[in-house]
């Protein structure tokens, strides 16, 4: 097991963020994020079916006829979407149907074609795998800042437990319904790009 | 005057570079170019000389907005001892009426100046440019358009995103696309909606028994005409946003703008070309009794007449040509009216219309000067075609 490249994880966290410098799997980052639990079960899904189906898809990359590539990764990558569903529906039901299409919507989430098409076809399977974790862990850290800022400052709570105090609502506190809502969670992935730039000045465009 | 000039001849070396607060130097000028037109003038390129500067400009706009914010004061008063009183004459306790209105409208001013300039001043400093004079008379418009009992903390807030992400994300005064007043509106609208909507918000202090209904409120449930007369609303007694309610006050400031040529005449006629459009319409057509009021109700009724001259006619998110100001404004209009009497979530369609046309404001502009572009092009080849001849 030599050469674990430890990069390939380390680089889609921040430099190469699927969300916030490739801007992939924004619609699901608005959809799921409003409450903390389906943000990160949602996050947990894409990140096994995106290691999955690079780790399978670079196995099988030199037997694909390039013609009918696509087919085969939607075939693959849609056999780990009704796993995971299958196994969301077994052990918390609840919070899958919270995520309604959204699991079956994986298969269409850009970042697990993007990184097929982009890495795993042209990669061995251990960097393709380490490359779908460290893209599956971008995601996720986007995704679960989103939803606590949401679920905090929409909710008042967090993973379901309320977390700010009824004494703050006796003196005129209220939860912010704008938060709830999908704009909100755009106007939020925006200032977590703004940030991300102003601190890594070699990302902005010219 | 001149020891103003003087004493700030004197403190300025500070601020320049190698000075004390070389950080504070946009501070500085904002002070300095507030107190006096700057002698500066263009470098380079083709341009014009005016007396009148984008700070004098802002100035003029503060003052047009002079009498709705006093009509206003007094109305908050007005309307909270009479929602206790309801036998009271709209001049019975002039001076209680006024003060109560004060004590109530002041914080809600400070508040958004103090959050918005801060805001204003950091981002100045921190990007070493000048203070950018926009937010003098968003800070003013913001006040207007609250409820009189909205919490000042959510003033804060609106206030900061609306200076934030409605305009520095941009690039600050003159790049913004929305109306930075109507979006720190609409952010309370959707973030903190009982405290923006409902019958209870609009009266400071209401007492329990009365019923505080705007006359949108009333329609929208279904009412043949609004229980105020319409000469009442037209001067502005009744329930409602605090610089919103009275039309007489509204339009004052509407004549010193077009007097001055501050605002522009064609999007505020064109606005009210628009509401007649769409309210004669509905009277064609239309079957619950919201459709059939007359046209010029919806004038006097919530903020359109507000929206119409200090909001619409906000030259940054305006459309700039001519005839994309007409197209802009009687959508505006059409617009209001519509979400007014068809949309049942909400009562008033102007901020909605407005910061929607906002958005489509370049678009307009964008097929009027490509029209124009095609127009001159044809001429053109009609004309080459005849020489080669």
């Amino acid at each position: 097991m030599a050469g674990f490249n430890f990069k390939l994880i380390k680089n889609p966290l921040s430099k190469e963020n699927p969300i916030t410098v490739q801007v992939l799997g924004i619609c699901s980052a608005l959809a799921v994020t409003a409450k903390l639990q389906p943000a990160f079960v949602m996050a947990l899904s894409v990140t096994v079916v995106v290691a999955f189906s690079n780790l399978i898809i670079s196995y099988l990359r030199n037997t694909i006829p390039p013609r009918i590539r696509i087919i085969v990764q939607l075939v693959i990558v849609s056999l780990l979407v009704i796993l995971v569903d299958q196994v969301l529906k077994a052990f918390v039901y609840d919070v899958s149907k919270q995520l309604s299409v959204f699991v079956g919507l994986i298969i269409t989430n850009c970042i697990v074609m993007g990184r097929l098409e982009a890495f795993a076809m042209s990669n061995k399977p251990l960097d393709s795998f380490l490359d779908g974790i460290g893209n599956g862990l971008g995601y996720a850290v986007i995704l679960i800042t989103i939803g606590v800022v949401r679920e905090l400052f929409g909710s008042g709570s967090l993973w379901g437990y309320q977390i700010i105090p009824d004494s703050f609502y006796e003196m005129g506190y209220q939860n912010n319904s704008l938060m709830i809502m999908p704009p909100m969670a755009l106007i939020l992935v925006g200032i977590i790009i703004w940030v991300h730039r102003a601190r890594n000045k070699e990302l902005c465009e010219k | 005057m001149k020891f103003v000039r003087d004493f700030l001849d004197k403190i300025k070396p500070n601020f320049e570079k190698g000075g004390k607060f070389p950080w504070l130097h946009s501070t500085f000028d904002a002070f300095e170019t507030f107190a006096f037109v700057p002698k500066t003038t263009t470098s380079s390129g083709a341009h014009f000389r005016d007396a009148i500067d984008m700070k004098r400009t802002m100035t003029m706009v503060i003052l047009a907005l002079m009498p709705a914010l006093l009509f206003g004061t007094y109305n908050i008063g007005f309307q909270h001892f009479h929602s206790i009183n309801p036998e009271l004459s709209f001049f019975e306790g002039f001076w209680d009426n006024l003060l109560y209105g004060i004590i109530k409208i002041l914080p809600i001013v400070v508040v958004s100046y103090v959050v918005g300039l801060s805001i204003e001043f950091g981002f100045a400093q921190w990007r070493k440019h000048e203070v950018n004079e926009g937010f003098l008379v968003t800070g003013m418009l913001i006040p207007l358009v609250m409820p009189p009992d909205v919490p000042l903390w959510q003033v804060a807030l609106a206030t900061a995103f609306a200076v934030v992400i409605g305009k520095e994300v941009f690039g600050g005064t003159g790049m913004n696309f929305l109306n930075p007043a109507l979006l720190a509106r609409a952010f309370l609208f959707f973030a903190f909606p009982s405290s923006m909507s409902g019958d209870n918000v609009w009266i400071a202090q209401k007492a329990d028994a009365f019923s505080g209904a705007t006359p949108l409120a009333e329609m929208m449930m279904g009412a043949e005409l609004p229980s105020t007369s319409f000469w009442d609303m037209f001067l502005g007694i009744m329930p409602g946003s605090i610089g919103e309610t009275s039309a007489v006050a509204i339009l004052l400031g509407a004549a010193f703008l077009l007097i001055t040529g501050v605002g522009s005449w064609r999007i505020m006629l064109s606005v009210f070309m628009g509401g007649a459009l769409m309210g004669l319409t509905f009277n064609l057509f239309g079957s619950n009794p919201y459709t059939q009021i007359p046209f010029y109700y919806h004038y006097v009724m919530g903020g359109f007449m507000f929206g119409a001259v200090f909001m619409a006619t906000d030259p940054v998110t305006a459309a700039q040509t001519n005839k994309g100001k007409w197209i802009y404004g009687i959508l505006i209009g059409v617009m209001a009216v519509l979400i007014r009497v068809v949309n049942p979530a909400y009562p008033e369609g102007m901020m909605l219309a407005i910061l929607l046309l906002n958005v489509f404001a370049p678009l307009i502009d964008y097929y009027i000067v490509d029209a124009n572009i095609r127009k001159r092009m044809k001429r053109w080849k009609i004309k080459g075609g005849q020489n080669v001849q």
